[in-house]
């Protein structure tokens, strides 16, 4: 029998089976925010563990909320940053540096095919996009992996998914994720990896597959992969050109880490994306989902257009094809953060940022912010957000907001508009 | 080995997530007691916010709850929350993955049951208290309702998460292991 890429790179990394169907790993990168490491910092530091594994193997950012925004948020900064120096972590990327993690660390080229991955932020399975199995997990697995260096898995299933059919024009990424979980459900894939497939898949760059891949766990997946080919060996050319002598060569050693013909899945199912129209959550859950046409004209106060989902330089470049030479609707607040410093620079340098400012947006630095309503664009009690973030929980971007998730493009279009509307409808 | 029951608290929903049972917006604290007063604090029931101060929580040492408990983010917060306020042991249907491995790696019990079990326990009356046999792999159910049968329902710990638990949890045993 084959094996699925999942089964092959935890049979590559394996250090011991604790228990029947369960596996501990060696991890090749743990990965550290500000939110979910401090109190593993502090427990061990309390417990007389303050060691990590391997420092190059750590890469800590200050994300969540940053510059600080009070006392709290100031302190555990502190915690990450006198950690990082305690420990020599090079890999530490704070004010002026920093970006949303997820955004952040596959730019720097950490992320390989064949890797294993942790951090404690569940989208963490973004990461799989390059080939990789990389899984958000709790501050404990975190310490572990900090300290240790492994993380224990159950032996995880494959639920595969192959993406057939023509996009429209106008239909991303986001749109696809979004009409996959409303299928799914959101624990149709409950420990389970979500290998995305076929032609549509193939066509996509990184940051389409990362998007893809970010919103796995939404269905309540471990993990989204996707075989890491020539688009992947493109974007980590610069830095894997030392390993191989051509791209050609990189593409070839990464088809080692492909599923076989005769591997098994959990599940299988079949998307064709050729009529597919934009989607657009509604209600509390990632599942609740609809064709953007059923919700157009729902009146929304602010727009959001960031985070891990959708914040890399393509999804400011959609946004801002909508936005040019249009102004916000009266009453609706704009706020951009694009997910990193070099999103910014390269937005500043393509004329977009301008776009967006002439039109009304507020740009902020790259943070997660309101994504999770912790700072920077919080909705009060009655507000609607239309986001291109990856959660509609209640009280997510704020107690009583309502948030519907969408694409760039459509969250760029209600911008304009002050209401849920087909981008298409604006595009020229 | 740390022992788990008690008294039952029953929140009859599917897909608790980890931001209803502690908001973002305490992550900035880092201490765990700190979530004590938060637990569940954002949770809405049939449009009618949760009270987390009312007895049913505060007295509970036991959380019986639907399927898909946990989902969203990966926060270990939602476990601490959980444990500061005495609560050792969730049960429902099912769990997201991350929030069911940090329940074990935190040394206390995600039990999954089967359906009709579960039906039970929600329709017993009176006040429910709770114990665990983890040598059989069982939980009873008793009421001080005046004739209410107790009810004994079986449920599987996988192998590692049960090494965890005797463990008292993840950090423990790897540090023992690895």
């Amino acid at each position: 029998m084959g094996q699925t890429i999942t089964e092959k790179i935890f049979a590559a990394h394996r250090r011991d089976t604790p228990a029947p169907g369960n596996m501990v790993l060696d991890l090749d990168v743990i990965m550290c925010h500000e939110i979910t490491t401090p109190i593993a910092i502090m427990d061990l530091v309390e417990k007389g563990m303050d060691r990590v594994c391997d420092p190059t193997k750590i890469k800590a950012v200050i994300d969540h909320v940053t510059p600080a925004k009070d006392s709290k948020t100031a302190t555990q900064a502190k915690i990450m940053r006198d950690w990082a120096a305690r420990h020599d972590i090079k890999d530490f990327f704070d004010i002026g540096q920093n970006g949303v993690c997820h955004a952040l660390f596959p730019e720097k080229g950490f992320i390989r095919p064949g890797y294993t991955v942790i951090m404690g932020d569940s989208h963490t399975c973004t990461h799989g996009a390059f080939g990789a199995f990389a899984a958000g997990v709790g501050t404990t697995d975190l310490e572990v992996g900090i300290l240790k260096g492994v993380c224990a898995f159950r032996a995880p299933q494959s639920l595969k998914i192959e993406v057939t059919g023509t996009l429209q024009s106008g239909v991303v990424a986001k749109d696809i994720i979004l009409h996959i979980i409303k299928q799914l459900t959101v624990n149709g894939a409950t420990d389970m990896v979500i290998e995305f497939c076929g032609p549509v898949i193939t066509a996509m760059n990184m940051s389409s597959r990362m998007t893809l891949c970010n919103m796995a766990v939404e269905a309540g997946a471990t993990s989204g992969v996707c075989l890491p080919d020539e688009v992947t060996a493109q974007y980590l050319w610069p830095f894997i050109k030392d390993e191989y002598d051509t791209i050609e060569a990189a593409v070839n050693d990464f088809t080692k880490w492909h599923s076989d013909a005769d591997a098994l899945y959990a599940k299988n199912l079949h998307v064709d994306v050729t009529d597919l129209p934009p989607q657009v959550t509604y209600g509390y859950r990632p599942d609740n989902v609809k064709d953007i046409d059923e919700l157009s004209g729902t009146k929304i106060d602010q727009v959001y257009i960031g985070s891990c989902t959708n914040g890399r330089i393509e999804d400011v470049r959609e946004a801002a094809a909508i936005l040019k030479g249009k102004v916000l609707a009266p009453g609706v607040r704009g706020i951009l953060t694009p997910a990193t410093p070099s999103i910014y620079s390269q937005a500043l340098e393509e004329g977009l940022i301008k776009i967006f400012m002439d039109s009304g947006f507020c740009v902020l630095n790259p943070t997660c912010g309101a994504c999770l309503g912790m700072s920077s664009g919080v909705l009060a009690e009655g507000e609607v957000c239309a986001s291109t973030t990856n959660r509609n929980f209640n009280g997510r971007m704020g107690k009583g907001g309502m948030v519907h998730l969408m694409s760039p493009a459509s969250a760029a279009a209600a911008a304009v508009t002050g209401v849920i509307t087909d981008p298409r409808q604006l595009s020229s | 080995m740390k022992r788990f029951g008690g008294q039952a608290t029953f929140i009859d929903r599917d897909d608790i997530n980890t931001d209803e049972i502690i908001p973002a917006k305490y992550l900035t604290e880092i201490t765990k007691i700190a979530l004590k007063p938060h637990l569940l604090e954002d949770l809405h029931l049939e449009g009618q916010l949760f009270d987390p101060q009312a007895d049913e929580i505060q007295n509970a040492n036991v959380l019986v709850t639907r399927s898909n408990f946990g989902c969203g983010s990966s926060r270990e917060h939602a476990v601490w929350a959980l444990e500061v306020n005495d609560i050792n042991l969730v049960i429902g249907k099912s769990f997201a993955r991350i929030f069911r491995q940090n329940m074990f790696n935190c040394g206390i019990l995600a039990i999954e049951l089967q359906q009709s079990d579960l039906d039970v326990l929600f329709a017993m009356p009176g006040e429910i208290t709770i114990s665990v046999d983890l040598e059989l792999e069982a939980i009873t159910a008793i009421s001080d309702a005046p004739e209410t049968e107790a009810h004994t329902s079986p449920f599987t710990l996988n192998g590692f998460d049960k090494k965890l638990v005797a463990a008292g949890g993840w950090l423990n045993f790897a540090d023992q292991n690895y």
